[in-house]
């Protein structure tokens, strides 16, 4: 009883979920695909629970370092403030524009997250420096490529060869897109063979072992 | 960024955790500390508003209670399933739950991944490269793509050793992957460029001048 609960039931669980999202999708059936949809809405549900168990964890664990006053507990404290204030606001008062939800996200997240990003710029010319020398013929490439695609996107490059943004779009639109589209279907076989040994069972280490 | 017509009061807070993140820039300090929780909480708390909305009362109350499908309290209880994980002894419930989800993505996925990426590529892939105009370089262009998505999916093949014309072809395929990541690498620093510049036009143009009122 133990094994079947443990193990049986969560690997017949998934091979069921994943065989009726195929089977409705290669039958058409009214019936299978109305099912279809339901479980996707389903997952969604479900996906949604399994966010808010993150949020929960998060809660937890903070919640102890505060408790014990252990280090940086201030700001432990602060975090959990505003996981409150933002999630208070956000169920109470509703998500729409004009709440305080959204003066929290307009205001405070979203300058945070983009100040995040931009200040990505400085560490990746930090690395570049680092990393791009020409030492080999493929890191040469790397260098001369990127040096193009950056030139091709600022007017100062026109200035240089006024036909720059066109090498930059030619190398975007050709041997990019060879290379993205290689990977993009390299990627693509290896993900659906992976779907294939997850809803046989023989894939099970999402259940922990 | 602010929404537009923010006063002075939100300009200020925004201005005022931009520059806190930026301090970084110098060295850890307690202003990139508060500013870096203060976001961590409201990034939770901001899934937590949007789930409870969108996903608990919209796609579970409200149709429980008005419509009468009462066929989601399955999702609710695998959902509630998911919460054994903090009990030890009921943790192994959670595996239902997450099987449920895997196995309906895996199904997802399998369909998505075979029907709207393998097949539609390799279609692409599949041109006369002498239909083009030599002028415009879509003929070398044409060339360059049958060349590069193969040579590249050789690099990636590694049941055979890359040796002989498997090695060689492997080669051509890691210089056209040099060129893809050098443009990557490009496009990717211009982007965060243009945030920087974005980021450093309100704080500098916006924010400052009328904090002190010249603007």
């Amino acid at each position: 009883m133990q094994d079947l609960l443990r193990k049986r039931l969560p690997m017949i669980v998934a091979f069921f979920a994943g065989m009726v999202i195929i089977t409705a999708f290669f039958s058409g059936h009214p019936t299978l695909t109305t099912f279809r949809s339901n479980m996707q809405v389903w997952v969604s549900i479900v996906g949604g629970f399994t966010l808010l168990l993150g949020v929960v964890s998060i809660t937890s664990v903070n919640y102890r370092r505060v408790r014990k006053l252990e280090k940086d507990w201030p700001y432990k404290l602060i975090l959990l403030i505003s996981l409150a204030v933002s999630g208070g606001f956000g169920i109470f008062q509703g998500t729409e524009a004009g709440t305080v939800y959204d003066w929290l996200f307009q205001n405070m997240s979203a300058p945070m997250m983009s100040s995040m990003f931009a200040m990505l710029a400085f560490f990746i010319a930090s690395a570049a420096y680092r990393a791009f020398r020409a030492r080999t013929l493929e890191a040469t490439i790397l260098l001369i490529v990127a040096m193009l695609v950056m030139l091709g996107r600022v007017p100062i490059g026109q200035v240089i060869y006024h036909r720059m943004p066109e090498i930059t779009e030619w190398i975007m639109n050709y041997p990019n897109l060879a290379v993205q589209r290689g990977i993009i279907i390299g990627a693509a076989l290896g993900a659906a063979s992976m779907s294939i040994r997850i809803i046989l069972g023989i894939e099970r280490t999402y259940m922990g072992r | 960024m602010n929404a537009p017509g923010a006063g002075l009061i939100e300009m200020s807070v925004a201005g005022f955790l931009i520059l806190s993140i930026f301090s970084f820039l110098y060295k850890d300090n307690p202003f990139y500390r508060l500013a870096e929780h203060i976001f961590a909480g409201l990034t939770a708390g901001y899934y937590v508003g949007l789930i409870y909305q969108t996903v608990v009362v919209q796609q579970l109350a409200l149709p429980i209670l008005n419509d009468g499908k009462l066929e989601l309290i399955f999702p609710a209880i695998l959902g509630i399933l998911m919460f054994t994980r903090f009990f030890d002894r009921f943790s192994y419930l959670s595996r239902i739950s997450l099987a449920f989800v895997m196995g309906n993505t895996a199904g997802i996925f399998l369909i998505q991944q075979l029907h709207g990426l393998v097949l539609p590529q390799t279609q692409a892939t599949i041109i006369n490269p002498m239909a083009g105009d030599w002028l415009l370089g879509a003929v070398p262009g044409g060339i360059i793509i049958i060349v590069g998505v193969i040579t590249t999916l050789i690099y990636f093949y590694f049941s055979k050793e890359h040796k002989g014309v498997l090695g060689k072809t492997a080669r051509v395929g890691m210089v056209f992957i040099m060129i893809s990541f050098g443009a990557h690498f490009g496009y990717t620093v211009m982007a965060r460029l243009s945030l920087l510049i974005g980021q450093v036009k309100f704080v500098a143009f916006d924010w400052l001048p009328r904090l002190i009122g010249v603007n």
